[in-house]
């Protein structure tokens, strides 16, 4: 579904990405894993086109992006840091979006508005939100739309354990229906239950792709989180 | 395209700056005209004052405008929107509100005690103003990164356009006096938007004579119905090029 080739970007000095080339299939759950500061959320922002690449392509559905901006209509993103107007309520971000998207009420999936409670809060102005709360209208937006693929980038973190059971119920949930999620997380041990695969990255180059099975099997361990650990200090 | 541009209205009237510039002009322009007992020699003051108040407000303000929205415009970046279609929006709805402002400010006072062909080149020169310098804020907001740097840009922008270039034209008119320069001064005023628009004024208020022979020079650039139009084509000019490279730069930006 999303095929990177060779896709390299570099900001000043620094190689962000190297050379990295994916093929994301439909109906996995893949994390991207790698220390900070490795690529992962350069090569997030290179396939919603927010970030440039200097050489090499990305193809979504066999479209190549550069030329396909309409491809972000199946995307649902969730961005590290949540940024919005400061001086909007989330109601009014909420129908902003759904304004600019453009699509149909009876189409979008509100699950996680009312199971995050924001229709209680839907008057308060974004910049008096709490870390959490953003994550909620960040975690929210990205599922609103009934995309195609998915890319959270840490998602869980500064949820609630509560918001955060929630979220990944809804992740597992969209995964059996078929779509393409990518997750970058740090805390390995809630990823156990959601990936199917597995994207190593460091230093801005791809380490490996491999499937959690093959991943498990290759390091001899049950845990991803100790799996992981193995291959780092290789 | 539309959705956005109402949008970025809805915050631009939200955060009031635009509302306190228009009644800022307001009150500026009517007192002016009832302080003269001439309202001709009332435009002529208000000429002055517009002429350095509408650049600096339709620079400053834009250009803090486009910083303080980044995180808009990542959100909308990151939707199925084009950038072009996000960036001319933006454009467009900064434009609007400054035009705008600067129609009800002072282009209904001047419709209402001059309406005369000098007020209606002033009303048009001041509303072409306002957006050519949208236009130049924009540019400078998304070639620096910094904002400091880019409002310390805008406003050295804004010195230059307004008293800079007229310094640096003075000097060589007066190292060069001996040579023919009136001639090449016409040419000149096309690389200002501010002088442009003030010789197109004062020519319509047919003080030229005022000017020598360099008004003489002007009078019969300016005064043609070619050289008006002309003239009208490098402001115009003025909004597109900028634009145009904002646009070109703002394409390829990593948000």
């Amino acid at each position: 579904m999303i095929i990177a080739s060779n896709v390299s970007k570099q900001f000043g000095k620094l190689k962000a990405l190297d050379n990295v080339s994916v093929n994301c299939a439909k109906g996995e759950c893949i994390a991207l894993i790698g220390p900070n500061g490795c690529g992962k959320t350069t090569f997030i922002k290179s396939i919603l086109g927010m970030v440039v690449s200097d050489s090499g392509f990305i193809t979504f559905n066999g479209k190549n992006i550069k030329h396909d901006w309409k491809h972000r209509e199946n995307i649902g993103y969730m961005p590290q840091i949540g940024r919005y107007p400061e001086n909007m309520t989330i109601g009014q971000v909420l129908d902003m979006m759904k304004d600019i998207r453009g699509k149909k009420n009876d189409k979008l999936d509100e699950e996680l508005i009312n199971k995050f409670g924001l229709n209680e809060m839907l008057s308060k102005r974004m910049r008096t939100l709490s870390g959490g709360t953003r994550q909620k209208v960040s975690a929210a937006l990205a599922f609103l739309f009934n995309p195609d693929v998915l890319i959270l980038d840490e998602p869980t973190a500064g949820l609630d354990p509560v918001a955060s059971e929630i979220l990944k119920e809804k992740i597992i949930a969209e995964k059996n229906k078929g779509k393409l999620v990518l997750i970058t997380s740090h805390i390995l041990s809630e990823l156990d239950d959601l990936i199917t695969q597995v994207i190593y990255m460091q230093e801005g180059k791809l380490w490996f792709h491999k499937s959690i099975d093959n991943l498990k099997e290759d390091t001899g361990e049950e845990k991803l989180s100790r799996a992981i650990a193995k291959v780092m200090t290789q | 395209m539309k959705k956005i541009i109402k949008y970025v209205i809805i915050d631009i009237l939200r955060n009031k700056i635009v509302l306190a510039y228009t009644a800022f002009l307001l009150l500026i322009s009517i007192s002016i005209f009832n302080l003269e007992d001439n309202s001709a020699k009332g435009l002529l003051s208000l000429l002055n004052i517009i002429l350095i108040i509408v650049p600096l407000v339709s620079l400053l303000f834009p250009a803090i405008y486009v910083y303080n929205s980044s995180e808009f415009l990542e959100l909308l970046v990151s939707q199925p929107l084009k950038r072009k279609t996000i960036w001319l929006s933006l454009f467009s709805g900064l434009a609007a509100s400054m035009a705008f402002a600067f129609f009800v400010g002072a282009g209904i006072p001047i419709l209402l005690f001059e309406a005369t062909p000098t007020g209606f080149m002033m009303l048009g020169t001041g509303l072409l103003l306002s957006v050519i310098f949208v236009a130049i804020a924009m540019l400078a907001a998304v070639k620096a990164r910094d904002k400091a740097k880019g409002i310390g840009v805008v406003i050295l922008l804004w010195l230059y356009f307004s008293v800079i270039f007229d310094g640096l034209i003075l000097f060589v008119l007066f190292q060069f006096a001996d040579y023919p320069l009136e001639k090449l001064m016409v040419g000149v005023t096309a690389f200002n938007p501010i002088d442009l628009s003030r010789i197109l004024i004062l020519l319509k208020m047919d003080v030229s004579a005022l000017m020598g022979y360099t008004g003489a020079i002007f009078k019969d650039f300016f005064g043609t119905q070619l050289g008006l139009i002309i003239s009208f084509l490098v402001l115009v000019t003025w909004v597109f090029i900028p634009t145009w490279l904002s646009l070109r730069k703002f394409k390829h930006k990593d948000l």
